[in-house]
């Protein structure tokens, strides 16, 4: 077992843990950080249940062993809500039934605020193309679809 | 609070995260072929955690800063290896070359683009994948280092086999010279998957360029999904220069464009079924690319 130390930022507070090269980030986040907000479905980056934001951009945790983010300022699921208080994207995803199980829900609602971030007045077309990267076995993704058109009004309007 | 740790995925392996591409090289030279290259790990991690392939050692390029970048050089676009496939869509310079911003986007989805990088598609060799093709097409060269020095490849020759290439165990691909077309030039990428993102049952990257009378000067066809590797459709080349592109029988050449090729079967489609959609998307494709060509 040759682990190493990694060190980053989750959610604007640091974390030094050890972990053998091999160990995904998600894995990481979950048993190292104990950040279990984070989901993993399929483990080789089709479901996008993993999905966090790594220094600004969306990634699936799957997808990256832990010692590459060494350094890196990483936002999980967790990270979202300010207080206790929805963030508007959640918020959106609870008005619009936007979720059933919850699964796949904090994949989406993390690709989501980072699709907004780039894209914040999206066409109906670029959310559906900003949506494929996420499974959801659950709700026929109209709820969600109209989740993110909610969220993108609100953000606009604050 | 630490959670019980579940098995990891992947064989072990030593990680080496060099800083120079001579660092770099130095590492894939001391293990011979128990070192990969990792670069944006879209493809490689998975096939790592499937336990496809394993390897005593990675190097992770992603802390190698000279491998990043698109610049112009002496009429070619040159882009780093390591430069993210979403830094190409975002990148003006990058536009220089339009198969790129044409088959970027089809790459599986935006989260995998931030991480997924120029050089590790084209590296890995996907015969459905659409960067393979973009520098199959473009007569693209590929930049290769070694130890003793650098040599340029030409990308006819550089796709060997499914997920094959000519580079050698102690090589790196450290970055990719797109030809520039003039901009009497139409492109047009097209392709059939079952799901956005997913890899393509078949597609085709194409482009014309016309000459001073308006007739088609050059003609570029790549197609992906339909062999080992991208493929040139040579013939249908040949058909297309020096006709005038409202006159060219494009179902006529879309069948040239297929007709030596003798497509993989998979549980997705017959190999009946890709040589018929193969034929049709170089039709719709080239149909696109001539009027890109002559607006």
């Amino acid at each position: 077992m040759n682990e190493q130390a990694v060190s980053f930022t989750v959610n604007g507070e640091a974390h030094r843990h050890f972990a053998e090269p091999r160990k995904t980030l998600a894995d990481f986040l979950r048993e190292d950080c104990a950040l279990t907000g984070t989901h993993l479905g399929c483990e080789h980056g089709v479901c996008g249940a993993c999905t966090v934001i790594v220094d600004g951009v969306a990634v699936r945790s799957c997808l990256m062993f832990a010692v590459q983010a060494e350094g890196t300022e990483i936002t999980t699921v967790e990270g979202l809500a300010t207080d206790g208080t929805l963030s508007p994207v959640q918020e959106a995803f609870r008005e619009e039934h936007g979720l059933q199980c919850g699964f796949c829900t904090p994949g989406f609602v993390v690709s989501v605020h980072a699709f907004l971030e780039q894209n914040p007045s999206p066409t109906r077309q670029e959310i559906v193309e900003a949506l494929s990267g996420n499974l959801c076995r659950c709700t026929g993704y109209q709820g969600i679809i109209r989740a993110v058109e909610r969220a993108a009004k609100t953000m606009s309007s604050a | 609070m630490r959670l019980p740790s579940r098995p990891v995925k992947p064989a072990p392996f030593e990680y080496h995260a060099p800083e120079s591409i001579a660092d770099a090289l130095a590492v894939l030279a001391e293990h011979g072929d128990e070192a990969k290259p990792l670069a944006g790990g879209q493809s490689l991690v998975p096939m790592l955690a499937l336990r496809l392939t394993r390897f005593g050692h990675l190097v992770d390029l992603n802390r190698v800063p000279e491998l990043s970048g698109v610049e112009r050089k002496n009429g070619m676009l040159v882009v780093g290896a390591m430069t993210r496939q979403a830094a190409v869509e975002r990148s003006e310079a990058a536009a220089a070359v339009p198969l790129l911003g044409l088959a970027t986007p089809l790459i599986g989805h935006f989260q995998i683009r931030n991480r997924g990088t120029v050089g590790g598609s084209i590296a890995h060799a996907d015969p459905a994948a659409e960067l393979p093709a973009v520098a199959l097409a473009l007569d693209a060269q590929l930049e290769i280092a070694s130890p003793s020095g650098t040599r340029l490849e030409s990308a006819s020759d550089f796709f060997v086999g499914t997920w094959t290439t000519s580079v050698g165990d102690e090589e790196l691909l450290v970055g990719v010279h797109f030809p520039v077309w003039s901009d009497r030039s139409g492109f047009a990428v097209d392709e059939v998957a079952r799901r956005l993102g997913d890899f393509a049952l078949v597609g085709v990257t194409c482009g014309v360029e016309l000459d001073e009378s308006g007739n088609i000067g050059r003609a570029a066809i790549a197609l992906l999904g339909m062999a080992s590797t991208p493929v040139r459709a040579s013939a249908a080349e040949a058909a297309l220069v020096g006709a005038n592109p409202s006159a060219a029988d494009l179902t006529e050449i879309a069948q040239l464009a297929v007709a030596n090729l003798d497509p993989p079967e998979d549980i997705h489609a017959s190999s009946a079924y890709r040589h018929s959609v193969g034929a049709h998307v170089v039709a719709r494709a080239l149909a696109t690319a001539m009027e890109d060509a002559t607006k």
